[in-house]
């Protein structure tokens, strides 16, 4: 697996998380309510980015199925703070041009008559840059 | 007593109710909601990278207006105020990320996280006080069972935050009795619904809010109440039988101003 450094460092930059705090306990996936979506789960994306693995983190669909409900945050027993680590490596994928997930004209297929806009205005700032 | 409110986009078009009962309700209370002149959306999600910049302009361009006005910040939306909350808090303690900012609104001078930004739950709690609710209610819910859903986005993370204990809280389930009501206490109801991910994974979403909803029903819930439109959406389209409604709802209700007497 390449190692990389540069990422590795702009993470843990960009997130303002340690990410060699973590004592591998796991509770954050175990609370995390996205954990069957996801390839990389909470707890791998501590460690995957402390080891510098970070390509295989910026090509699963994982970094998009975080949901921002910061249960994993609250819930450290160490105070790593991993949806800070998520959000990271989600940002240096879709900053990449062209790397947007979504554009508006998804949109019409998405929604009914009762979908509020809070809906739309999330998932765009989640996918979309 | 005057407060600054920020709407959010959703209270200005699929919950036009929240909005319409959280204004009546806080006219009764003896508060006018003031609402920011030309306020942009707070764009849902905060973003938590500190290199994050332009996409928390207009949180703070909010904070400045009701700092410039000596006022409050009230919020309604569980997302706007999440976002809002965290935004001044990052103001206040991460002098890179204020510096950038404060360069982008160089014409609108200078702010450094000096406002007061209350949920409008806390404000019921903090600035006008639940037993001071209780003595307007003039449509006591007696006997009602009701459960409060507060979801991710008000109590977490709680460093921020600071509404309540945010493993155990209890502001929601004080406002249902302040209006004569029993509060159903359950598990799930700091749990998250599944929020945005019902635009790719319906069936998440779904999973999620139905183990809320039986957790809620199981307890003895007649009602969900929440503040948020999207656990509101997520909740309501995963099916549930039991009617889930706005918390100014419930209050515009109490207070005898559910209905349109003055045209707002």
């Amino acid at each position: 697996m390449e190692n990389n450094q540069y990422l590795r460092e702009e993470i843990i930059r960009m997130s303002g998380v340690n990410p060699t705090k973590c004592m591998k306990c796991g509770k954050c996936s175990g609370t995390c309510p996205a954990y069957d979506e996801m390839e990389y789960h909470p707890h791998q994306f501590v460690s995957m980015v402390d080891n510098g693995e970070i390509e295989p983190l910026l090509n699963s669909t994982s970094i998009y199925k975080c949901l921002s409900c910061f249960a994993c945050i609250e819930r450290c027993p160490r105070g790593v703070e991993p949806a800070k680590v998520v959000e990271a490596v989600r940002l240096i994928a879709i900053r990449r041009q062209g790397a947007n997930r979504m554009t508006a004209n998804d949109i019409p297929a998405m929604v009914d008559e009762d979908t509020p806009q809070q809906l739309l205005v999330s998932a765009f700032r989640k996918y979309t840059k | 007593m005057k407060v600054s409110y920020f709407p959010g986009c959703t209270l200005k078009n699929k919950a036009k109710d929240l909005d319409a009962y959280a204004y009546r309700s806080a006219e009764a209370l003896g508060i006018t909601l003031e609402e920011i002149e030309n306020w942009q959306c707070c764009g849902g999600v905060f973003t938590t990278a500190n290199n994050e910049v332009a996409t928390k302009l207009s949180s703070v361009r909010a904070l400045k207006e009701a700092n410039d006005k000596a006022q409050p910040l009230v919020t309604v939306c569980s997302a706007c105020h999440n976002v809002i909350k965290q935004t001044n808090h990052a103001m206040q303690n991460d002098k890179a990320f204020a510096d950038k900012v404060n360069r982008y609104m160089a014409a609108d001078g200078g702010y450094a996280g000096e406002a007061e930004v209350y949920h409008y739950l806390e404000m019921l709690r903090d600035l006008v006080g639940f037993e001071t609710v209780k003595k307007k209610v003039v449509n006591s819910l007696k006997g009602k069972k009701i459960a409060a859903y507060y979801g991710c986005l008000l109590l977490r993370p709680n460093s921020v935050m600071r509404m309540d204990d945010p493993e155990n809280p209890s502001i929601m389930e004080d406002f249902i009795r302040a209006l004569g009501a029993d509060a159903v206490i359950y598990a799930r109801r700091n749990e998250c619904c599944g929020g945005y991910i019902s635009v790719e994974s319906p069936d998440a979403a779904k999973k999620n809010s139905n183990a809320i909803i039986e957790n809620a029903k199981a307890a003895g819930a007649q009602m969900i109440i929440t503040a948020c439109p999207l656990c509101k959406y997520n909740l309501v389209k995963s099916g549930a039988d039991i009617p889930v409604v706005y918390f100014t709802e419930l209050l515009a209700e109490a207070l005898g101003v559910k209905e349109d007497t003055n045209g707002k």
